[in-house]
């Protein structure tokens, strides 16, 4: 059985049909890439996922776990993570602190024991030290734990966001538009962390993409979003020869 | 990298434990020129006053700084403590004669009502945000104020009565008390606060507020304020943690009304002391110390405290300096070049600190 799978979701806002009837099956360990053009639904396809929206249709199951009507917090916690287009860090905290509270529930203690210090607080907070240090040394961010969030170089800042949402211990990891921004020596070491991640913590990983190059090198398998409805579907080399899709969104 | 680990909770407790000596130190300060007869009366007077502000200010900075929302009822949430425990200390006067004991009830008694309030307040106010939060907020203080005017409570031997009319309608046997004569509100408090007993309770909110912060909850706060849709996603319970923060906030101002009720022998809820004059001036002291800057709320509401007083002998001109100052530390805070220069010369510089790259909370 596939990890995630979501059958004829939809919704709609105001008049207009976002997105309808929207399949996706993504197998455990797999790279999967959603692409299409601008407005076409990927990233509401994402808030769908992680529940900022409620879907009016369809089902979505992680590992066989129904998550329509759940909430963001809940989603999380049953193992969906995510990072977003236009990159959301807490800023004005340190980049260990950002990976901390991707933590958060897997590490904790009473507020009561962090206001009197009992012995929990420093036995947990030391492992919660240790786990973010380990997973910063991952993206190569060790050397800046202590920088603000926002005096990280864009590329970082990239990284520490797929490292917060890691670090909230997911089955799935959802990135949305991961290189956008970036330059093509950038998205060459992005390319190799996403493969680091799939490999090393064997996550399954679906992302949103613009860049062919990012896509075709690393995307096992690929649906194609145009206008709300999946356009093409399939292994990456079929889909992007196929002449429907190189119409619709690569352009002749 | 283990030395760096170390070095890095150092550096927090180091500077925890500088706040906590500027208060130490303070008071020692203050105690020698005492004993040495160089504190005037009016000095003396504005002792008390002083812990309540700097509690207050740091409590309110909980809520701005660290939550991130601007909250202007602060007053009304020291106005619900300081009648709690007013009420309370009025009632056992006779009951618990240990005058430390009374007090430290009255004290837990003040910050439970106002953590109560702060609950009640939060649950439907926390889910607005920004100035709509600020305007609910403000209303909440005015209202409290208006509902304790109006409020007559007297005891007897048959219990407590309570009239929203005056003090006849209460009913009360012969040998009755009235506690709460509405607009008069309550006198005969025992005057309880001292300075000694001001400084421990400002050692005890930093405690408070300083573990609260560099901890798992703190960060959590943080994280709701940096990124409420980031928070969410990465599954912090947004509501969970608001409210948290807001109500700590309340209890503690419930504090320092509590010392506030004790310091005066008449507790009346008036404009003056529990208007939303007094929770923009908590503010000023906030903004003033710098947003999210504990060790600063502290400093600013000593100085802004201090500053009217001192500046008494000018009479009308007192006010137009006071404005000067607080445009002056605004442009010296925030300018670019300023801050350059700070950091040229700063105190860090000079002290020989190689890095003043983050100075926070």
């Amino acid at each position: 059985m596939a990890l995630l799978e979501v059958e004829s979701l939809g919704i709609s806002f105001g008049g207009l049909r976002a997105v309808d009837n929207f399949n996706i099956s993504v197998e455990k360990e797999q790279l999967y890439g959603l692409i299409g053009p601008n407005g076409a639904g990927k990233t509401t396809i994402f808030n769908l996922l992680t529940g900022v929206y409620k879907p009016d249709k369809g089902t979505i199951r992680l590992d066989g776990e129904n998550m329509v009507g759940k909430n963001t917090i809940d989603i999380n916690k049953a193992g969906i993570a995510r990072t977003f287009q236009n990159i959301r860090l807490f800023k004005d905290m340190s980049v260990i602190d950002n990976v901390k509270v991707g933590l958060h529930n897997h590490h904790s203690y009473s507020t009561l024991s962090a206001i009197f210090r009992f012995p929990s607080y420093y036995k947990v907070e030391k492992e919660i030290r240790e786990r973010a240090m380990e997973l910063l040394k991952v993206f190569g961010l060790e050397e800046e734990c202590d920088y603000l969030a926002s005096n990280l170089p864009y590329g970082k800042q990239r990284k520490l966001e797929i490292a917060r949402a890691l670090a909230t211990g997911p089955k799935l990891l959802l990135l949305d538009e991961p290189a956008a921004g970036m330059n093509p020596n950038e998205t060459g070491e992005l390319m190799d962390t996403i493969r680091f991640v799939r490999d090393n913590f064997h996550m399954t990983i679906l992302l949103i993409e613009h860049d062919m190059k990012l896509v075709s090198g690393i995307c096992e398998g690929l649906t194609v979003l145009n206008f709300g409805q999946v356009l093409a579907e399939g292994t990456t080399g079929e889909v992007l020869n196929n002449p429907e899709v190189i119409k619709a969104y690569l352009g002749e | 990298m283990r030395q760096m680990k170390t070095k890095a909770l150092s550096k927090q407790t180091r500077n925890n434990l500088v706040t906590y000596g500027i208060v130490i130190a303070a008071y020692i300060a203050v105690e020698i020129l005492m004993r040495a007869g160089m504190v005037s009366s009016l000095l003396k007077g504005l002792l008390v006053p002083l812990c309540i502000y700097v509690i207050l200010a740091v409590s309110l900075n909980l809520t701005v700084g660290i939550l991130g929302e601007l909250s202007l009822g602060h007053a009304g949430f020291m106005c619900v403590g300081a009648f709690a425990g007013a009420i309370f200390s009025k009632c056992t006067m006779n009951a618990i004669p240990v005058a430390g004991l009374r007090f430290f009830l009255a004290l837990l008694i003040g910050a439970a009502f106002a953590a109560l309030a702060g609950i009640l307040v939060g649950i439907p106010v926390l889910r607005l945000k920004g100035d709509y939060l600020a305007i609910v907020t403000l209303a909440f203080g005015e209202i409290i104020k208006n509902v304790i005017n109006i409020i007559f409570l007297g005891r007897d031997s048959r219990g407590f009565h309570i009239s929203l009319k005056d003090a006849f309608d209460l009913g009360l046997e012969p040998e009755g008390e009235v506690i709460i004569k509405g607009p008069q509100g309550i006198t005969g408090t025992p005057n309880d606060s001292t300075f000694l007993i001001g400084i421990l309770l400002i050692l005890v909110t930093l405690f408070i507020v300083l573990n609260l912060i560099h901890s798992r909850t703190g960060r959590a706060i943080m994280s709701i304020r940096d990124n409420r849709i980031a928070a969410e996603s990465v599954g912090i319970n947004v509501t969970k943690y608001k409210l948290l923060a807001f109500t700590v906030s309340a209890s503690l101002a419930g504090v320092a009304g509590v010392l506030y009720a004790h310091n005066l022998s008449t507790l009346a809820a008036q404009p003056k002391n529990f208007g939303y004059n007094m929770s923009i001036m908590i503010l000023v002291f906030v903004v003033l110390g710098g947003i999210g800057n504990i060790r600063g709320s502290i400093i600013a509401a000593v100085v802004l405290t201090l500053l009217p007083e001192m500046l008494r002998s000018l009479n009308d001109y007192r006010m137009l300096i006071y404005a000067v100052v607080l445009i002056a530390v605004m442009i010296f805070s925030w300018s670019p070049k300023c801050r350059e220069f700070r950091e040229r010369y700063g105190l860090k510089r000079l002290l020989g600190s190689k890095k003043g790259a983050k100075e926070e909370v």
